[in-house]
């Protein structure tokens, strides 16, 4: 770590240094394009994990979270503010790594910051007639500026882009989102193959797609506005309610992120049933996507099948949690209650019985010919490229690209564990079904190593009653069933936390959908959507 | 007049002097015989084949999704004609968070839906807004665009609570007038003029 702060010293003299569970570094706004390519070509941080849009009141700003794949998975932070609150303006950042072209977006959204030499400056989430930045810590939330609107809004066809020119002075400059004369057929938002409420704008050139546009915000529900007025375990049930395919991981996230700030011992006995939670949570997920794969193809009898084995999983949940779905499990400290007594049986059901079952799969669905077909080398993503998107999980997995957070950053008990991290070197569509198929397997064999070992003991810690977290801020990542979720949370020692980020794996696969579609037919649009296997409450949050 | 579904028993169901009075008022107006036979016989028909709309927008839906699946399987009440086209279905299931956004699409599908529509509201998001009430830009409920005709609580409602709620729904147009009399469209248009397009606030 000092032999990195020493280098950036070098590269950027005048940059800050804060220590921190993970090395913080404040960089001025000028500075920041030419630090970010030394870091990124340099320095080797080759993946862009999180962007947060922050205002700190005297100061707009972003915080970013950069990953180096080659150095071991080291992670830095740097911050970059500026004061102007009328004219916000940072340079972007997406030439570099391309998953900042949706992030940013979403800054541009939440905070107003404009991204110099962005590509494409318009609103993500919010309609494009939406007054002010809900973000802000001066929003003002009167309805009356923003009502419930019940006229459509106009398709933005064009967009801007503030261009710096060799003085240094930057020009708004219009861009039109599709050419001319390009057809654009209209997929959504209520498409029911897209798996819930995205809408994507297609420029096709007969049935080739040339452009894919993606409108996200059909679902946005401001989750992160709402957890600023929130005490600490007030927001635990929004994670259940984002990726609710991902609920415990996604929860188990979260809690992990205060315990850290709060300098908990989690109970040895909490630890494995989370992480057996999050397992099956794994499996459920894997199968319903394997289900809903299979039915937008057709196979109405796969999505059977796969909602078979699925129902099981569900009928360990509700036993133990309480609900089928939007479990609300995970605790500040541990779990919420202990085990049902049927739970090893039932679990030890379901671990025998899943190898038989996925054979079946394999035979009424991954064999088939039109399976076969309309996935085998379609949708390419090359590994380069699911780096530089941040596409993690199985999607990323079936680039052949390692990043199973699991492996990289264990947390819980993953250390422990003997399973291994499922690659596919096919870089399509099938690959990426493939991962997920095999991944059922290694949650299973996981399941099999803890369900006779599960310790006895407490299933919570002793937590304050009133949670404050000291001021500082704290990043953590748990491998999700769709990817690297990150919670980010600032807190300045209030009960309620200043900041609160979620960065879902899901935004960053529908920001892949237009690399991913180019030069593949229409119809193909929804493989690949469903092979990226996205959930849109989780992109859209 | 009895409102029948089939292996339940009116003391299953909640809410029956809603039923009751729809039933008195059908009676007001004094059935003509031949009419009367007819709407029931049709009634019966269309409470027994109701083609839902779906439209899920978060959680809820996956929730309906297992309805679909083998082991709840909505067939068995004649539901299970999931339609993607506002034209080809009966009624509206709302399933999820309706936010700023969505609330133009979901008042336009409404729109488009052949008479004689009805709406349900399945979840706490559609029928309150529910964890997200507070938010810059979720719709608190849906019964603020849309004429709801079922509630279904719940986050999420489980499958039985939906078959609860499509039940109701079937008990209600059971007790609806399909010749004749029908005063629903006048109801719908009342409240489209109560909750015009370009709404300031609420
Ligand atoms: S009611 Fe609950 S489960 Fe349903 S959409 Fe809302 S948050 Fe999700």
């Amino acid at each position: 770590m000092s032999d990195i702060k020493e280098r950036i010293r070098k590269i950027c003299p005048s940059a800050v240094f804060e220590d921190g569970e993970i090395l913080f570094v404040e960089v001025s706004e000028p500075e920041w394009y030419g630090f970010a390519k030394a870091l990124r070509d340099d320095l080797k941080f080759d993946l862009l994990s999180a962007v947060v849009g922050m205002d700190w009141k005297d100061s707009l700003g972003v915080v970013y979270y950069l990953t180096s794949t080659s150095r071991n998975w080291e992670m830095i932070v740097v911050k970059v503010a500026v004061a102007d609150r009328e004219n916000p303006m940072i340079h972007s950042v997406s030439d570099l790594w391309h998953v900042a072209n949706f992030q940013e977006r979403e800054v541009f959204d939440f905070y107003g910051i404009k991204f110099i030499n962005h590509p494409d400056m318009r609103r993500f989430f919010l309609r494009n007639d939406w007054v002010g930045y809900p973000l802000r810590k001066d929003y003002d939330a009167n309805p009356e500026i923003n009502p419930i609107r019940l006229t459509d809004e106009i398709n933005e066809d064009d967009s801007v882009s503030y261009v710096e020119d060799k003085d240094g002075k930057v020009k708004a400059v219009k861009k039109n989102v599709f050419e001319k004369e390009d057809y654009v057929v209209n997929i959504g938002p209520q498409h029911p193959s897209t798996h819930g409420v995205m809408r994507f704008r297609a420029a096709v050139d007969g049935e080739t797609v040339k452009k894919v546009d993606v409108v996200s915000g059909y679902i946005h529900r401001g989750i992160e506005k709402l957890s600023e007025g929130m005490t600490y375990p007030q927001i635990l049930h929004f994670t259940d309610r984002m990726d609710y395919m991902s609920a415990h991981q996604n929860r188990h996230c979260l809690c992990m992120c205060i315990e850290k700030a709060l300098g908990l011992e989690v109970p040895r006995r909490a630890q494995v049933i989370r992480v057996m939670m999050d397992e099956l949570m794994r499996i459920s997920s894997h199968l319903l996507s394997f289900g809903c794969t299979a039915m937008d193809l057709g196979a109405t009898t796969a999505f059977f099948y796969g909602f078979r084995e699925r129902e099981m999983v569900l009928d360990i949940f509700e036993k133990t949690c309480g609900a089928r779905m939007s479990m609300n499990y995970n605790v500040i400290g541990g779990v919420i209650a202990d085990l049902h007594p049927d739970f090893q049986k039932d679990v030890k059901a379901l671990i025998e019985i899943m190898p038989s079952r996925l054979k079946e799969y394999h035979k009424v669905f991954t064999g088939n010919v039109i399976a076969q077909n309309r996935m085998r080398n379609v949708g390419m993503l090359s590994k380069e490229d699911a780096v530089n998107y941040a596409i993690t999980g199985p999607s990323g997995r079936g680039s052949n690209w390692s990043c199973d957070c699991r492996k990289k950053h264990p947390y819980s008990i993953y250390a422990e564990l003997d399973f291994n991290e499922v690659l596919e070197d096919g870089c399509d569509s099938f690959a990426r079904y493939m991962v997920r198929m095999r991944e059922i397997e290694e949650s299973c064999k996981i399941l099999a190593q803890l369900v006779d070992q599960i310790p006895d003991g407490p299933i919570r810690a002793q937590v304050p009653k009133l949670i404050k977290l000291p001021e500082g801020r704290w990043y953590q990542q748990v491998e999700a069933s769709r990817g690297v979720f990150g919670v980010y949370i600032e807190s300045d020692g209030q009960k309620n936390p200043y900041r609160v980020h979620f960065q879902s794996p899901c935004f960053n696969l529908v920001g892949v959908m237009d690399l991913t579609c180019q030069g593949y037919m229409i119809a193909d649009l929804i493989t690949i959507g469903a092979a990226l296997d996205f959930v849109i409450p989780d992109i859209d949050r | 007049m009895d409102v029948k579904i089939k292996s339940m028993k009116r003391e299953d169901f909640k809410d029956n002097e809603y039923i009751d009075k729809l039933v008195e008022e059908l009676n007001a107006t004094g059935a003509n015989v031949v009419v009367g036979k007819l709407d029931q016989l049709i009634n019966w028909g269309r409470a027994n084949s109701l083609w839902p709309l779906c439209f899920g927008t978060s959680c809820c839906a996956i929730e309906f999704m297992c309805l679909g699946a083998a082991r709840y399987d909505m067939a068995r009440f004649g539901f299970e004609v999931a339609r993607n086209s506002p034209r080809q279905a009966d009624y509206i299931m709302v399933q999820g968070t309706i936010v700023h956004r969505m609330a133009p699409v979901l008042r336009r599908l409404y729109e488009q839906l052949a008479e004689p529509k009805y709406v349900i509201a399945a979840g706490g998001c559609a029928v309150s807004g529910g964890p997200f009430k507070n938010s810059y830009c979720v719709l608190p409920g849906v019964d603020k665009i849309l004429p709801v005709d079922v509630y279904i609580p719940g986050c999420p409602p489980r499958p039985e609570a939906m078959f609860y709620g499509l039940m109701q729904l079937q008990r209600k147009i059971k007790v609806q007038r399909f010749f004749g009399g029908a005063n629903r469209k006048e109801k719908i248009q009342e409240f489209f003029a109560q909750h015009p397009e370009e709404k300031d606030k609420y």
